[in-house]
Order: C-alpha cells, then sequence, then structure tokens
C-alpha cells in the first residue's frame, strides 16, 4: 500500500503544497482596511514555485526507478504516457505561477488562488494516469471544482457570472460523463479500462465485439464524447468558454485554456484508444464521430472568431478552433506500418506546443490588460512600438497558432495532418487548412493593428521580471520547437506508444 | 561534385542571421543598417556566384551541392523530414537572380528612413525564405520556407507600402495561404501515396504514385493551384496588381523579379514527379496560358498607373512561362525558365525606374507625367531599354526566351502559340505608348526641376542589370547550359 501511495508522490506533493499555503495565508492576511503592506505573503508563489519543482524532482527519481507501475488494484499507472502529460501539466502551471506573481498582489483571495491551481494540477497529473472509471471520475471532479473557484475568484460581475456559468454547464457535462460510464458499467460489468492480469476490463469486453451490445456501446461512446468535449471545449458543448475566458481572471483564462483542455485529451485518448480501441468493432464510429466535431469545432471556432473585438473572447474562439485540431488527431487512428499511433502521438505533441503558444499570447494579454485595463483589440493599437518585446511575443504565438514556420505550431499542424492523411481523412485534412486561411485572417487582424495603427497614448509597457521569464520562456519555446521538435516530437510517440 | 560544402546553407540561412543581427542593433546605430544589408546581400550574392562558376553543368547528376540529414527524424511514423538541399540547374539559374535582385533591392531601399532597421531585417529575412524554396529538395521542407515568405511580405507591404497598403497586404496573404493550403494536402497525399512513402522531391521521381487514397488529377490540381496562385495565372492573379501598387519599390521588385518564380519553378518540380498526369493536363495549362497572355495584355492597355501597368504586363508575361511548361518538352520548358529569369531582370528593372521616377515626382499617373527625357536623361534612356527588352527586341533576354517558349510550344499547341505571339505585338503597342507618352512626349514645365538618376546606389543597379539582359541576349549559351542541365531529366521523364 506504501508503495502505491509513493507512485502518486508527485500530486501528493502538490496537495501538501496546496493545504500549506492556504493555512499560511489564513494567518498571514492582513486585517480588512489594513495597509497595502505585502509583507510575508508575497512568499506565496516562491512556495507554489517550490511544491512544483518538488514535484518535477519526485517524478524524475520515480523514472528513474521503474517506468511502468500499475498501483491501487489496477486502477492507476505511472506510465510513459501519463509521465509526458505530468510533466506538461507542472509545466504549465509554473508558467501560469510565474505570469500571475503580478497580478495576483491585487486580489484579495490570494493564498486560494495559489492553492487552487496546485489542487487542479494535481487532478489533472491524476487523471493523466487514471485507468478506472472511478478514478477517472474522481480525478475530473478535482480539476473541475477547482477551475470553478479559479473562474470566480476575482468576485466580479462578470467572474460571478462567468463561474456560475461554468460550473452549472459544467456539473451537467459531469452527469453526462457519469451516465455513459453508467452505460459502460452496466455493458461489461466492470469499470477498469484494462486489465493488466488479463481479469475482465471495458478493452477486453469491446475487443469480444458481441453486436447484441453494439448499440449500448454506441450510446456510451456519444455521451462520454460529449461530456469530455465540454472540459475540452469542442462544438456543440464550447458555449461556456468565451464567456468564462473573458471573465475570468487572465491568468486563469490562460491556465483554462491550456491544462483544462490538455488534460480533456490525455483523457479522451485513455478512454477512447485504451478502453473502446482503434481496431475494434467501434473504432470507426468513435473516429467519424471525432472527425465530424472536429470540423464543425474549427468551422465554427474560427469563424465566430472574426467577429470579436474582445482579445480575451477572440482567444477563447480560437482555443475552440484548435481544440478541433486536436481531435483531428483524435480521429486518426490508423496505426503505421510499425504499429505507432500517429494520431495519438500528434495530440501529445499537439497539446505541448500549444501550451507553450497560447500561454505565451495569454501572458502578453496579461501584462497589458494591467497596464492599459483593457481588453478590447482596439486598445492594442500602437502595442509594436510602446511594449515592443510585449507585441513581438504575442504576434509570433499568433503565428504560430496560425500555423506558419518558424514556429512549434507549424509543425503540430503538418504532423497532425499528416496522420489524419495516412488515416484516409482527407477531406478532413482539406476542411482543416481551409481554416488555418480563415484564423490567419484574425490572428493577422491583431498583429497589423499592433504595428500600423497609431498609439493613442504614450507610455512604455514594461512586463515586471517574473512575467518577463515566464513571455521569454514561451517564446523561445516556441521557436525553438518549431526548429528542432525531434526531442518533442520523439517523447509524445514514446508516450503514444503504450496505445500500440 | 562539391557536395556538403556547406555553400546552400551559407546562402540560404546568412540572410537571415544579418536580419537577427540587424533586428537587435542599437537605434544610434540605425544608419548603419543599409550597408549591413547590402553587406549581407552582397556577401550573397558572391556565393550564388560562386556555385554557378563551379557548377558542373556536363554532369548526368541531377542535383548539386546537395546537403542532407534528417531533421525531422520519426522514419517509423512515416514522417521523415531531411533537412535537404541542392540544385540543378533550374534552381540555380533562380538562386543567381534572386541573389541579383536582393543587392538590387537593397540599393533602391537607400532612401527609407522609416523604421530602417526592420524594414531591412524583414528584407533578408525574405531573402531566406525564397531562397529555400528554389533550394530545398523535401516537400515538407519546401513547404515551410513557401509559408516563411508570408510574415516578412505582409509586414514589407503593410508597413513601408502606399495607397490602399492593410488592404493589398492581407489579400496577398490570404490568396498564398489559400494556395498553399492547399498545397500542403497535396504534398501530404502525394507523399503517402508514393511508393514508397518520402517527402523527398528527388526520389518521388522514380517512385509510383498510387491513387487509393485520391485520384492523381486531383493530387496534381491541389499542387497546381497554389503555384497557378503564385505565378499568377489569369483568374487567379487579382492580388498581383494590388499587392504590386502598394509596395514599396524593393518589394515590388522582389516580388515581381522573384516570387513569381516561384510559381513556375514549382511547375516545373512538380510535371517531373507526376510526368503522366501533366500530360493529361497540358492542352489546360496550354489554354490558361493564352488567356493570361491575352488578359493580360489587354488590361494592361487600359492601365494609368505606371505600377499597374507593369504589374499587368507581369500577368501577361507570366503565361508565357505556362505556355512553355505546357508544351512538356525540352525546348518549351528551356524558354519557360529562361523567361522567368529574362522576366525577373526586365520588369525588376522597370519597377526600379518607376520607383525612381514616383520618388521624385510623387505620381505614377501616365496622363500628368510628359516630356520627362528632356528633363532625367538617364531615366529616360534606362526605361526605354527596359521596355525595348520587355517587348521582345532581339539582342536583349526577352527576345531569346519567348522564340525559345514558342519554339517549344508550337508544334504541339498551334493556337494558344498563335495567341502568344498576337500578345507579343500588344506588349510592344503598350509598352512603346506609355514610354511615349511618359518619356517623349511635350516637355511639361511642372517637371522642369526634377532631378535625374546620379546618384551610385541608383546607376549601378540598374546598369548591371542592363548589362545582364544585353549579355543573355546576345550570348544565351552560358546560361542556357545551366537551365538545360536542370530541363533535361524533366524532359526525360516526360518522354
Amino acid at each position: 500500500m506504501l508503495q502505491d501511495v509513493d507512485r502518486i508522490g508527485p500530486e501528493l506533493v502538490l496537495m501538501v503544497t496546496a493545504a500549506c499555503i492556504v493555512l499560511v495565508d489564513a494567518l498571514l492576511r492582513p486585517p480588512p482596511g489594513s495597509s497595502e503592506d505585502e509583507g510575508p505573503r508575497a512568499w506565496l508563489p516562491v512556495t507554489a514555485l517550490a511544491g512544483l519543482a518538488a514535484a518535477v524532482i519526485y517524478a524524475v527519481v520515480l523514472i528513474q526507478r521503474d517506468r511502468e507501475a500499475v498501483v491501487f488494484s489496477g486502477t492507476y499507472s505511472l506510465d510513459v504516457f501519463s509521465i509526458f502529460f505530468k510533466f506538461v501539466f507542472i509545466g504549465v502551471a509554473g508558467m501560469v505561477v510565474l505570469a500571475s506573481v503580478d497580478y495576483v498582489r491585487k486580489l484579495r483571495y490570494q493564498g486560494e488562488f495559489w492553492a487552487l491551481l496546485l489542487l487542479a494540477t494535481s487532478g489533472m497529473m491524476l487523471l493523466a494516469g487514471a485507468r478506472d472509471l472511478m478514478l477517472i471520475f474522481v480525478a475530473l471532479e478535482l480539476t473541475s471544482i477547482s477551475q470553478y473557484a479559479l473562474a470566480a475568484l476575482l468576485r466580479d460581475d462578470r467572474a460571478t457570472e462567468a463561474g456560475l456559468k461554468y460550473i452549472l454547464l459544467g456539473a451537467i457535462a459531469s452527469a453526462v460523463i457519469l451516465y455513459g460510464m453508467a452505460f459502460l458499467f452496466g455493458l461489461s460489468g466492470t469499470t477498469k479500462l484494462v486489465a493488466a492480469d488479463g481479469g475482465p476490463s471495458i478493452a477486453s469486453f469491446v475487443a469480444e465485439g458481441d453486436p447484441g451490445t453494439r448499440a449500448g456501446l454506441i450510446a456510451a461512446i456519444v455521451l462520454l464524447a460529449a461530456g469530455f468535449s465540454f472540459k475540452v471545449a469542442l462544438v456543440p458543448f464550447q458555449m461556456w468558454v468565451p464567456d468564462v475566458y473573458q471573465g475570468a481572471a487572465t491568468p486563469v483564462g490562460a491556465f483554462l485554456s491550456v491544462g483544462s483542455k490538455a488534460a480533456g485529451f490525455a483523457v479522451l485518448l485513455r478512454v477512447f484508444y485504451e478502453g473502446f480501441g482503434t481496431e475494434s468493432f467501434v473504432g470507426s464510429d468513435w473516429s467519424n464521430l471525432f472527425a465530424a466535431v472536429a470540423a464543425v469545432s474549427m468551422t465554427a471556432g474560427n469563424v465566430m472568431a472574426l467577429l470579436q473585438t474582445n482579445i480575451k473572447r477572440l482567444l477563447g474562439y480560437s482555443s475552440i478552433a484548435q481544440a478541433g485540431n486536436f481531435a483531428i488527431g483524435l480521429a486518426a487512428i490508423a496505426a503505421s506500418q510499425d504499429g505507432v499511433v500517429l494520431g495519438a502521438s500528434g495530440v501529445a505533441f499537439f497539446v505541448a506546443t500549444y501550451a507553450f503558444t497560447n500561454l505565451g499570447a495569454f501572458f502578453a494579454v496579461i501584462a497589458i490588460s494591467q497596464r492599459t485595463g483593457s481588453d478590447e483589440i482596439e486598445d492594442y493599437a500602437g502595442m509594436g512600438r510602446r511594449a515592443p518585446l510585449l507585441a513581438a511575443v504575442l504576434s509570433f504565438c499568433f503565428v504560430s497558432l496560425t500555423g506558419i514556420p518558424p514556429t512549434a505550431g507549424f509543425i503540430a499542424k503538418v504532423y497532425i495532418f499528416n496522420a489524419a492523411v495516412q488515416s484516409d481523412l482527407v477531406w478532413l485534412v482539406i476542411v482543416a487548412v481551409l481554416n488555418t486561411v480563415v484564423s490567419a485572417f484574425y490572428y493577422l487582424r491583431v498583429v497589423s493593428h499592433m504595428y500600423l495603427a497609431p498609439a493613442p497614448e504614450e507610455g512604455d509597457i514594461r512586463p515586471g521580471p517574473w512575467l518577463a521569464t515566464a513571455l521569454a520562456v514561451t517564446g523561445v519555446g516556441v521557436l525553438v520547437v518549431g526548429i528542432v521538435p525531434t526531442p518533442l516530437i520523439d517523447a509524445a510517440q514514446r508516450a503514444a506508444s503504450v496505445f500500440s | 561534385m562539391g557536395d556538403d560544402n556547406g555553400m546552400l546553407t551559407f546562402i540560404v540561412f546568412f540572410p537571415v542571421i544579418g536580419a537577427v543581427v540587424l533586428a537587435t542593433l542599437p537605434r544610434e546605430q540605425e544608419r548603419h543598417a543599409k550597408w549591413m544589408a547590402l553587406a549581407v546581400t552582397g556577401a550573397v550574392l558572391g556565393f550564388t556566384l560562386a556555385v554557378f562558376a563551379m557548377f558542373d553543368r556536363g554532369s548526368d547528376e541531377a542535383m548539386q551541392f546537395t546537403e542532407r540529414f534528417r531533421w525531422i527524424r520519426a522514419e517509423d511514423a512515416g514522417f521523415d523530414i531531411q533537412y535537404f538541399l541542392g540544385v540543378d540547374g533550374l534552381g540555380l539559374t533562380m538562386v543567381v537572380l534572386t541573389g541579383l535582385l536582393f543587392v538590387v533591392a537593397v540599393l533602391v531601399s537607400w532612401n527609407v528612413e522609416l523604421r530602417a532597421k526592420e524594414y531591412f531585417a524583414w528584407l533578408l529575412a525574405l531573402e531566406t525564405g525564397v531562397m529555400g524554396v528554389f533550394t530545398a529538395q523535401d516537400l515538407i521542407f519546401f513547404f515551410l520556407f513557401w509559408e516563411v515568405e508570408l510574415i516578412p511580405m505582409y509586414l514589407l507591404i503593410s508597413i513601408w507600402g502606399s495607397g490602399r497598403k492593410s488592404y493589398s497586404a492581407m489579400k496577398f496573404v490570404l490568396f498564398t495561404l489559400f494556395g498553399s493550403a492547399l498545397m500542403l494536402v497535396g504534398f501530404l497525399v502525394l507523399a503517402f501515396s508514393a511508393d514508397p512513402s518520402t517527402f523527398d522531391m528527388v526520389a518521388l521521381r522514380d517512385s509510383n504514385i498510387s491513387d487509393a487514397l485520391l485520384p492523381l488529377p486531383a493530387i496534381f490540381v491541389l499542387i497546381f493551384a497554389a503555384f497557378a496562385i503564385k505565378l499568377p495565372i489569369v483568374p487567379l492573379h487579382t492580388w498581383l496588381p494590388d499587392a504590386h501598387t502598394d509596395a514599396p519599390t524593393a518589394v515590388s521588385v522582389i516580388l515581381a523579379g522573384v516570387l513569381l518564380k516561384m510559381g513556375g519553378y514549382g511547375m516545373l518540380r512538380l510535371v517531373s514527379i507526376m510526368p503522366d498526369t501533366a500530360q493529361d493536363f497540358a492542352v489546360w495549362m496550354a489554354s490558361f496560358a493564352a488567356g493570361s497572355i491575352i488578359y493580360g495584355a489587354i488590361v494592361t492597355m487600359r492601365q494609368t498607373d505606371l505600377k499597374r501597368l507593369i504589374a499587368y504586363s507581369s500577368v501577361s508575361h507570366m503565361g508565357y512561362v505556362l505556355l512553355g511548361i505546357a508544351a512538356l518538352g525540352q525546348v518549351g520548358m528551356t524558354g519557360a525558365a529562361l523567361q522567368m529569369f529574362s522576366h525577373g531582370l526586365i520588369t525588376g528593372l522597370l519597377f526600379v525606374i518607376v520607383g525612381m521616377i514616383y520618388d521624385r515626382a510623387h505620381t505614377r499617373d501616365i496622363r500628368e507625367l510628359s516630356g520627362l527625357a528632356h528633363v532625367t536623361p538617364v531615366i529616360a534612356t534606362a526605361m526605354l531599354m527596359a521596355g525595348l527588352a520587355s517587348l521582345g527586341l532581339p539582342a536583349m533576354s526577352g527576345f531569346v526566351a519567348e522564340v525559345t517558349v514558342f519554339l517549344g510550344a508550337g508544334d504541339r499547341f498551334a493556337a494558344p502559340t498563335v495567341l502568344g505571339v498576337i500578345g507579343v505585338l500588344l506588349s510592344a503597342g503598350y509598352i512603346l505608348w506609355t514610354i511615349q507618352r511618359t518619356m517623349f512626349g511635350p516637355r511639361n514645365e511642372r517637371w522642369a526641376d526634377l532631378p535625374d538618376a546620379t546618384a551610385w546606389w541608383e546607376q549601378v543597379p540598374v546598369a548591371a542589370m542592363l548589362a545582364i539582359i544585353l549579355a543573355v541576349g546576345i550570348y544565351p549559351a552560358r546560361l542556357v547550359d545551366v537551365i538545360e542541365q536542370g530541363i533535361l531529366p524533366i524532359a526525360t521523364r516526360l518522354g
């Protein structure tokens, strides 16, 4: 038992850090109305970073010892796939912490912010390793509930609306997921996705291919796909995205847009690639489902993004469109000659590059809105002059999101389109590439506004040292992965190798 | 010979390194930016000429100066992308043209004051993109450079342009991106349909392509469309007059001089990979070529803006390139390549001269300009020479190119060739008429004080370009030898 607990050490480290932060913050919090003196609360983000660093070290130690381990009676697995995503989540959380330091100073509930961030991260990490429906649900709720609270943390009208909308729709999505899980359990009599010991599992049940169970399985597939589509913001379950991104604190928006999406796709890969299987008798059914969802998401997200005048809403719709791109990888289930599942590795690679790219864009938005107090694209006029570094990073990230080289986004798109072509989804790739043309229009419009329009007011905008670090890391990351993508591609392929 | 010596890598990536250095220059050093840009483009030109001199014209080896290693290594996933540079005679011709025109572009920008270091940095970044297109021998690597060019062009037009510059810049990007989006699909399908699957453009020539995923004509059209937009072919040309007119002079030179050639170059590469499908489309290509030549020429006659006039004449002249390619024979395709080289110089020169006129007179309206030969004899002489070259006067490069195209296309497509010859007559008409109106009309007091082109950075590029135009016109063999080395294997495959 103790050995099993050891395997979820990184997650536990984060939970303990979160608890400590809440306790310490409660003791240090100045009474309402007292002076603005920050004092020891400034150490909270450092504590959060230390917790994340400790989690990384723990994870590395675990890998050094043994890469593969299935623990808690086969419900949780420490494998290359979950390790890949663990690092992605920790990285995302770390960068969000860096970018939020200045922003959070003006919040009343600082300790809660850091603690919820860490809790959500630990939930995501659990999610990536969960191999049992029950554990998946528990981890999902741990993540979601932390995020609901984060979304409302600003406590103004918009944030409250965002939080309420998020929690209501999220609760429905969770119910739908549970319903789908109930179907699966009813059919197969087990909650295990796969069983290492050859016992009963959903994977083995689906592999049997009893035609009588087909209708029930498809119902489960549709329900699970719908519920998870909410978490990753795929059409038609995307309606919360623009409101929440706009209303929530910008660092929270950044975290949701990247972390929540990555976690959602990690669990989608687990459930569908491992549970339902790519070569089973329902394989083409769910592949077609995701192909259709991908096409609709990309198109709807991009068309709506064209109409936006607020940068956070624009990022919201663009993230819906990008989720459509990820879903292409889900649909691309064909294996290459050597059995590497291209679609799965494509999703993993895309998620990692998207993390860099979208965080970079959000961080630039954080820095600019802190100074100008506005998220309207109109007010970005002249940023090329007022804030050269921020404008450059934002532009570069937008270029990457469009998929123009030399950026990570270019490689990710080529990779995932290639996977789809090899899975005989040429029509989907054509839809996708035409969508990149649409997206170029609204991304470049922001870029040209920053560099061409005259600035309405003067004054240089310089990000603080923490935020500047986060910006530099993301900007350089987008460029480096765009030029030397092989290490990350290798890692993604190794992660996806658990499915082959 | 000369493999793996890094010369092509230098040619492709030295400009972008220069761009990064320029971009980080402190503000007070900004006036040195143009000198640095000149040094960088000059060094690159030197290397391209060295490659031209060392190139083995008699060699059967299609690609020379090759450099290759795996860039994205994932062969087990069917996703092996190579860093693969190399030139054959065709690519080399384009590389030399590019090297030359970028030096010209820097010189004609000598007066740029607005955000000078950014301007030259983007210009250099653009050079990397163009050089990469002409030397990359891996489909995805090629595609990467094809798209790299977008952002520099977008910013160069929209920041340093004139008129409706944002509109034109966005139009340029969306047209190109639309084409390249389809091209990417075509490339992915092509590579996966080949046996064995590969992105290697040289290996693809020898592999069978199955139609399991998409019918071959569909693959051909997906890829061809991108090149047709770039060349451009009527009716996909509408981005070109806008982009040309609103771009700064140097960018017009590059756009007309080398960017359009990326389309023709790509077509020649495509027909060498899919020869049989290309044969099926030959009639279509010839018809569209004739349409472009005649339509472009007629529209040119109606223009009153000098830049727009040259832009439309480019549409017409690029029709000859397509006509030569459509012939799918050695003579015709050699003519097409020659026409690309020649047009790059001639139209580049015309844009340089129009830029000089605009700088001085602040108008490009043909109806306002008159009698410039009296006040600016140097500009007028250059304009006359460039005009004569453009209409295909013998002893100039344009003549050699067009005659070769007609020789190649004549026995296969009689009607389009006749239309092409009519196009030459039309172009003689509009060019002489334009020169007559602007240069030799009655002396106009309004322009009495117009200064002539006297600065070295104005005279050197004009003289150099004229010299090469004449040299190719009088003794084309030096260049044709090289081109044929590249065309011969393609023509053999087309059988």
